[in-house]
């Protein structure tokens, strides 16, 4: 070994400039602001029901000001892209092996996706009744 | 066979009289079927004998050709000239201190490696005459794909998260470890978790997903990491949770 390698640091905060993949990443690591923010709201939304039908309606009110619908339409569009990119990488992080073969990548996205439909249509159906 | 002027820019750094390193251009004649590493021996057979770098087997075995070119990991052995535009930059892999010109200092890879027993600990002690430890196919497959890995480090010069946190484990050296926890025949798991599912082991790793995409053996570093995340976090809630269940 020379006794002066040159070391060449990596940025603390402009490294993910560096490459298209690591855009990528940061893109899906933000929209993790936007799941925090929407389950605060959440969070508000069942506080109101706590706090009676005039709370709640007070609080439905302040949800239909045009900030409130664009950053719900917004958080929404993200946790569809975490969702899915999330389920794009099941397989690598849940391989499931049957006897002498890995079961294909696309069944264990798919079974994904059919759990999440399954859930959300419970959700619908409880909401609506 | 058709010859094709390349404009090859490579990082030059000598540490006995540079004080930082520099780009140098060199024009190499090449032939379409060349790949970057051949570019590489044609400058230093007629234009320039000081450049240094590593090469050995010339086919994506010994994985001694890791460089970057243009900004990504690669075999220099396994990167086809026609894949390129006239001007390619070489330079060493990203990450790890340059030793000279493309040669960099691999040691901390080499130790990681080491320290996490990439290697058979048979789960029992028996006599050679007893005869070999049989495995079947379904064992086989559960380990084979990280069997494949050559030590390229190209996962390494992927890993934003290694170059940030440089005490990372990093991705080959669990991709290995895991290797050898899922082989039916080894009982060393016990002895590798201490390095492996430490706050520098597995658990620096943020999911990034690069070195998958660069290991120029098909290997998946990044969904072993995910595997061993999983199950040192089973663990976890058994040594807390269920302390009488034996892991």
């Amino acid at each position: 070994m020379s006794c002066k390698p040159y070391i060449r640091e990596t940025s603390k905060t402009t490294w993910y400039l560096e490459h298209p993949r690591y855009k990528r990443y940061m893109a899906r690591e933000v929209t993790c602001i936007f799941i925090l923010i929407f389950t605060f709201e959440l969070v508000c939304a069942l506080g109101a029901v706590a706090n009676g039908p005039e709370a709640y309606a007070a609080f439905l009110a302040k949800l239909h000001s045009p900030l409130s619908i664009l950053f719900n339409l917004v958080a929404l569009v993200v946790t569809v892209y975490h969702s899915v990119t999330w389920f794009n990488v099941t397989p690598q992080a849940m391989p499931v092996q049957i006897g002498e073969e890995f079961v294909p990548g696309q069944y264990i996205v798919g079974a994904h996706y059919g759990v999440w439909a399954v859930v959300s249509l419970v959700v619908l159906i409880l909401g609506v009744w | 066979m058709s010859e094709r002027q390349i404009e090859l820019e490579v990082l030059r750094y000598d540490p006995e009289k540079d004080s930082a390193p520099r780009f140098q251009t060199y024009s190499v004649p090449c032939l379409n079927e060349w790949v970057v590493l051949d570019a590489l021996n044609y400058v230093k057979e007629n234009l320039d004998t000081t450049l240094s770098y590593r090469w050995s087997c010339h086919m994506a075995v010994c994985g001694s050709c890791g460089m970057m070119i243009n900004g990504e990991p690669k075999l220099a052995c396994k990167a086809f000239i026609h894949e390129y535009s006239d001007k390619i930059r070489v330079e060493p892999l990203a990450h790890f201190p340059i030793e000279r010109d493309l040669v960099t200092v691999i040691e901390d890879f080499i130790g990681k490696l080491s320290s996490v027993k990439p290697y058979l600990i048979p789960k029992d002690d028996k006599p050679i005459s007893a005869g070999e430890f049989k495995q079947t196919p379904a064992e086989l497959i559960k380990f084979k794909q990280y069997t494949l890995c050559i030590n390229c480090m190209l996962c390494y010069a992927a890993c934003p998260q290694y170059g940030l946190v440089p005490e990372f484990v990093g991705p080959a050296a669990i991709a290995l470890a895991h290797r050898y926890n899922q082989d039916s025949r080894d009982g060393g798991r016990d002895a590798r978790q201490e390095v492996v599912a430490s706050n520098e082991g597995v658990w620096e790793c943020s999911f990034v997903g690069a070195c998958s995409e660069v290991c120029p053996k098909h290997v998946d570093p990044a969904g072993a990491l995910q595997q061993v995340k999983v199950a040192s976090t089973i663990d976890w809630y058994k040594e807390h949770l269920m302390p009488w269940v034996k892991k």
